[in-house]
């Protein structure tokens, strides 16, 4: 630590070239606070993944229907805790289509599936009574600016009333909200009540989208889905169970490999600061070999002068590194805002943080060791001499 | 014309200069290179999307949806709408009197990427027999059409390629029926290469619809007037509630979202690699000057004047740039053009694999980004190797 005020003036011994250096380590680790953010975004839907749920589907395609009679059927399966069901609703609002996901669901089934959803008592009960009833994300109600007791006008792309229309209209009763921001991302949305949905639609009358089980074990989950399915078997309407992580992971998949899109992206950032930064630290450290050798003069060893180059090279990356992922997280809340719940929260986790560290450490060892180890082996009165 | 000389000489030193300074001047081509390479391939990909939706469909084709709804997959068309929207007069006949219309049903279904196993939402289409006229771009390029009233499916090239078990001869189980692969055709690259298609009435019964999706048809009249003649006559029917859009209008829509995205990371990816690379580059350029001091000074001291000296490190900063932008996007012309990516199009909710396409706007978009950081990282260096009075700068020793 004595050594801090040295390792100081040396890193800042020209000023602007090293201010320069810092700005662009500063802007890659930005860079990587910000895109890691995004990685977790579309991977959050695992990491919020409850391994005591399972999903059921239909077993060809997701977009197919299953009988709503599955329900009672589903609960009878041991190892079954509950059982909820939800109908994609196909919204369009304000002319947007899929503006945001709405769920016809039965209210009290699904929130108690969801306890991670919060909602005040007495809205949750009102939700359970009124049949035109709906519940919002706190997220999509500051977007949009809708206050509970409203009217909610909604269109479908997909479920006509009795009379042909595709404009419905709820009551809005409720706010759901998080606090964990991966599950945060899953309250960018509208629950409808299906009493009346199912009764006023025209067509798909007592039939449903996927079904979310809880089974009492996340032991049991294989077991359970292999039991949902088997039940099904053979039937016009097969199904297909897994486990909720399983089934969020398939879908970030379908989007592709973002995983590896960032990490591409986050090699070319990284590769050119290594070039630019181990550059400027070589070009320093030549200028100052008369001064390392002054210090080698005063008994200061191989080994510490050594330390002290790889010191400056740390210093340089904490620092720098140690902006950057303050920087990103500080763009996290305005981002958040200006995405307006289209996207999930983005949010920098511990995960991102050692990363970050891991990354900062391989660089230091890139950037600094060859001059630290040229600057030991140095011989005094060669590079006094100028040699 | 002495002054341009002035430029020309210093600016030729400078050039002769280079290879003494490679360490920096590689910190330049590589900082900029790094990040044209990204900008580019990033971009391609939007490109590539953007091209494979809109060179889907032809003006004189039309599409025809429950109104309301902006998908084929949220749509549905009862058999007699259809029948009554094939029988419009502003569609057009074949030889034989037959409307050139093709009632088309959409579902999707699960099949892995090849070398995975998660289900993916991919579009199964089918089609009327109309739909093979309507449709002149489609060419079988390995084995042949389904047959009509079998269950037989051809695949579109590009999903043959992207996901398991789609090659000629195979068999795949939907829904409580088995189908045999039988050919693998093209449409010139566009959207329906990600397509399964089979025989829309055997679907039908497969899947157990009992109406359709959307009625594609040839126009009578294939120009603007045209559309605009059958959405009246559409209109005009109150037994109709549908909507006609034409093919490539249709198709840009289904583009918005996933082309919006990839445009924002790509742009603000590379904005702050550009801020990056411009602190490279401005630190690049000072210890280039400050290298020179003496040779600059001395210049100035036997009349140079400070403007050719600010030009020649321009010149220097921005042929290093245009060098890293070369680099850049050939890198990603060599590692990106013509590679294939399939992902979920969050309009249709299914399936759409594309190729990357490095266009040329796209290279020179590189290239004028190149440029601008060069020009930022060159600026303020030059001014300072300018400004130096030539004494304090002599003194050095």
């Amino acid at each position: 630590m004595k050594y801090l005020p040295l390792l100081w003036a040396q890193l800042f011994r020209k000023r602007t070239r090293t201010i320069l250096t810092l700005l662009s380590v500063l802007i890659a680790f930005l860079l990587f606070g910000l895109l890691h953010a995004v990685q977790t975004a579309f991977e959050s839907g695992a990491d919020a993944a409850d391994a005591r749920r399972l999903l059921t589907t239909a077993r060809y395609s997701i977009i197919e229907p299953l009988p709503m009679s599955y329900l009672a059927r589903i609960e009878r399966v041991p190892g079954v805790a509950g059982v909820a069901f939800a109908d994609w609703f196909g919204a369009k609002y304000q002319n947007e289509s899929n503006a945001f996901p709405v769920f016809a669901v039965d209210p009290a089934r699904y929130l108690d599936m969801y306890p991670e959803f919060a909602i005040a008592p007495e809205q949750r009960e009102a939700f359970g009574k009124t049949r035109t009833g709906a519940v919002a994300g706190q997220r999509l109600a500051d977007r949009y600016g809708w206050k509970v007791g409203q009217k909610l006008p909604i269109s479908s792309e997909i479920h006509t009333k009795a009379d042909g229309s595709l404009n419905w209209e709820f009551d809005l009763v409720g706010l759901i909200d998080a606090e964990d921001p991966a599950v945060r991302g899953n309250t960018d949305v509208v629950l409808i009540n299906v009493a009346h949905f199912d009764e006023a639609r025209q067509f798909g009358k007592g039939k449903t989208g996927w079904y979310v089980v809880r089974v009492v074990e996340s032991e049991q989950a294989r077991a359970v889905s292999s039991a949902i399915d088997t039940l099904f078997m053979n039937s016009p309407d097969e199904t297909k169970t897994a486990p909720e992580k399983e089934f969020a992971i398939g879908f970030a998949k379908q989007i592709g490999d973002v995983g590896a899109l960032v990490t591409r992206i986050l090699i070319a950032v990284f590769f050119t600061i290594l070039l630019l930064t181990g550059n400027t630290m070589a070009q320093s450290i030549r200028e100052r070999i008369p001064e390392l050798a002054i210090l080698k003069t005063l008994g200061f060893s191989d080994r510490a002068v050594t330390a002290l180059v790889l010191g400056e090279a740390a210093l340089l990356l904490v620092l720098g590194g140690g902006l950057g992922m303050t920087a990103a997280l500080g763009l996290m809340p305005l981002l958040n805002g200006a995405t307006g719940g289209r996207f999930p929260p983005l949010f920098v986790d511990g995960s991102s943080w050692l990363l970050a560290a891991l990354i900062a450490a391989g660089l230091t060892v890139a950037i600094g060791l060859p001059p630290a180890v040229r600057v030991g082996r140095l011989r005094i009165v060669d590079a006094l001499a100028g040699r | 014309m002495a002054w341009l000389n002035q430029v020309a000489q210093i600016t030729l030193i400078n050039l002769q200069n280079v290879p003494r300074r490679l360490g920096t001047s590689l910190v330049i081509v590589v900082g900029i290179g790094g990040v044209v390479g990204v900008l580019v391939s990033v971009l391609a990909m939007g490109e590539g999307f953007r091209h494979t939706l809109a060179s889907t469909g032809r003006s004189s084709r039309v599409i025809m949806l429950r109104a309301g709804s902006d998908a084929e997959l949220s749509s549905g068309v009862a058999r007699e709408q259809a029948t009554l929207l094939a029988g419009l007069p502003g569609v057009a006949r074949d030889g034989e009197g037959r409307p050139l219309a093709s009632a088309e049903l959409v579902v999707m279904v699960d099949l892995p990427r090849k070398g995975q196993a998660d289900p993916n939402n991919v579009p199964f289409r089918g089609v009327q027999p109309a739909a093979f006229t309507i449709r002149d771009e489609v060419g079988v390029v390995e084995g042949r059409r389904f047959q009509r009233g079998v269950r037989e499916v051809m695949v579109g090239r590009k999903a043959s390629r992207q996901f398991a078990g789609l090659d000629v001869g195979s068999r795949i189980a939907f829904r409580d029926s088995d189908w045999t692969v039988v050919g693998i055709f093209v449409t010139g690259g566009d959207v329906h290469e990600s397509e399964i298609w089979a025989d829309a009435e055997v679907a039908m019964s497969a899947f157990r619809r009992t109406g359709f999706q959307s009625v594609t048809a040839t126009l009578a009249d294939g120009s603007a007037a045209g559309v605009a003649g059958l959405k009246e006559a559409v209109s005009r029917d109150p037994r109709l509630s549908i909507s006609v859009l034409s093919e490539p209008e249709y198709y840009a829509r289904q583009a918005t979202i996933l082309s919006r995205l990839i445009g924002v990371l790509g742009y603000s990816v590379a904005a702050f690699m550009a801020v990056g690379a411009t602190f490279g580059a401005l630190n690049c350029m000072y210890s280039a000057i400050a290298s020179r001091q003496v040779e600059i000074a001395t210049l100035r001291a036997i009349g140079f004047s400070g403007a050719p000296v600010v030009a020649s490190v321009m010149i220097e900063a921005l042929l290093l740039a245009l060098v890293g932008g070369a680099v850049g996007g050939g890198l990603a012309y060599l590692y990106c053009d013509g590679a294939s990516l399939s992902t979920l199009n969050f309009n249709t909710f299914s399936q759409v694999a594309f190729d990357f396409r490095v266009t040329r706007g796209l290279l020179a978009r590189g290239l004028l980004w190149a440029l601008l950081i060069g020009a930022a990282g060159g600026l303020l260096p030059a001014i300072r190797a300018a400004r130096q009075p030539v004494t304090v700068a002599l003194r050095i020793y």
